[in-house]
């Protein structure tokens, strides 16, 4: 049998996470380090996250999204240690910390050391949140979005309602109509906005977008692509109030309404979750029920703002160089 | 003439409470730090933003460039520079924060890129 090529410490995402516990794990004194990406760059969400408010903790200056990542970036490139692995996708993750990854053309397995999770977070979808109405094209998450303006350089729509008030959301508000397009309505079922109250300001207030807070969405209509929504004011149990339906005609509907960690691959390994959050059960932070194997940024809990990733990440990454160094 | 507002300067938001007198700010109130009371000052006598946006490429490995203003432009400026910025094209490689158009319109703000595209 083919002998398992063993590393010191694999890293699982090379988004903000992954970058901090990668450079963190090499100053400690980790020299063997395997970073697997399954995009084909580093940076992970932060690539299209192009508005500022990144790093005013940890740099002291106003970045965006793709500057903060290339920082980090720019040091990785230059550690011959931390060897870099795009478009690897893991498929597979045992108790023992041996992994499965799919590379175009190979699939390989390593057995892991130490390992760090660093596998960010997914949207919460319409399906999740259980709106009613057709499936007509025109339904995104806010973040997929944000990937096809930004990124793909495609506007996936004209006339715009925002269902939740999720940072994402107001960022593609502001985004939506710099470029042109007519957002209607952020509809919140709350009584205050999800997101920070910054993005409000900046994102809504500053362009007279409209925030609906306690109203919810009805029902989604159209055929082919949506046409339009029905909305209604709440009371505090979330019910409708008689007499507050109006529609909002719109050939898109973006859903902001939360983020979930994605953590699929420790939960075939067999940590022990907490199923209400999709997270690790965990005492200290980043830690989980297997020793050795260590979760942390989005994928450990949702964070506001990347700063806290970046400075909680490379906890993760001091972690590993001290398991490393009492192993027998 | 007495105004509330939310700091945007960082993620915290403290809702400030800002005194207008004869369109200059007298006092400022609600600031956990000193850049709440420039950030006040500034929204209400010149209200300012830093634009970001993407540029299309021609020829390069990625379809969309980044790009922001390095300072902040304007409030009223913002969508006459959008119309600028939608008529650009991106065609040499740029590393990260390369000025990609000095003196953008005039404001007195560099156009950046904000990732390296090659």
């Amino acid at each position: 049998m083919k002998k398992m090529i063993a590393r010191d410490l694999v890293i699982v995402g090379g988004g903000p996470a992954g970058l901090a516990a990668a450079l963190t794990a090499y100053e400690a004194g980790v020299k063997d380090i395997l970073l697997l990406e399954r995009d084909q760059y580093l940076g992970g969400i932060l690539n299209q996250c192009i508005h500022p408010g990144f790093g005013l903790q940890y740099f002291k200056e106003e970045l965006t999204g793709p500057q903060y990542a290339e920082r980090f970036i720019e040091k990785i490139m230059g550690i011959k240690e931390i060897e870099i692995s795009l478009k690897s996708l893991v498929v597979h993750l045992t108790k023992k910390k041996e992994l499965t990854y799919i590379k175009p053309g190979t699939m390989q397995t390593v057995a892991a050391k130490t390992l760090i999770m660093g596998t960010g977070c997914r949207e919460r979808t319409r399906e999740m949140i259980r709106i009613p109405g057709t499936r007509p094209a025109g339904i995104f998450p806010a973040g997929l979005a944000q990937k096809l303006i930004n990124i793909e350089g495609l506007l996936p729509g004209r006339e715009v309602v925002i269902i939740g008030s999720g940072d994402i959301g107001l960022i593609m508000a502001r985004r939506f109509t710099l470029e042109g397009a007519h957002v209607k309505a952020v509809i919140e079922i709350q009584k205050e906005s999800r997101g920070l109250i910054r993005n409000v300001a900046q994102c809504l207030d500053d362009f007279n977008l409209p925030l609906y807070l306690q109203h919810k969405i009805l029902k989604i209509h159209g055929k082919d692509r949506v046409e339009k929504v029905t909305v209604a004011e709440v009371d505090d149990e979330f019910q409708e109030i008689s007499g507050t339906r109006f529609e909002l005609a719109c050939d898109t509907v973006l859903v902001s309404v939360g983020l979930i960690p994605e953590n699929e691959l420790i939960e075939m390994a067999g940590v022990v979750m907490d199923e209400k959050t999709n997270t690790p059960e965990s005492g200290e932070l980043n830690t989980t029920s297997i020793p050795g194997l260590w979760v942390c940024g989005n994928a450990y809990k949702i964070y506001d703002v990347v700063d806290g990733v970046t400075r909680d990440s490379a906890q993760a990454g001091k972690l590993a160089a001290e398991y490393l160094r009492n192993l027998p | 003439m007495i105004k509330k507002i939310t700091c945007i300067a960082c993620p915290q938001g403290c809702p400030l409470t800002v005194e207008i007198e004869q369109g200059r700010v007298s006092k400022v109130g609600g600031n956990k730090c000193p850049k709440g009371e420039e950030y006040a000052k500034q929204e209400i006598e010149n209200p300012q933003r830093i634009l970001t946006s993407a540029i299309l490429t021609q020829g390069l490995h990625l379809k969309m460039a980044p790009v922001r203003t390095n300072k902040p432009i304007p409030k009223n400026k913002i969508f006459a520079a959008m119309s600028e910025i939608k008529k650009l094209r991106l065609d040499r490689p740029v590393r990260v924060e390369e000025v990609i158009i000095e003196d953008f319109m005039k404001l007195g703000v560099d156009l950046i890129a904000t990732r390296t595209v090659e």
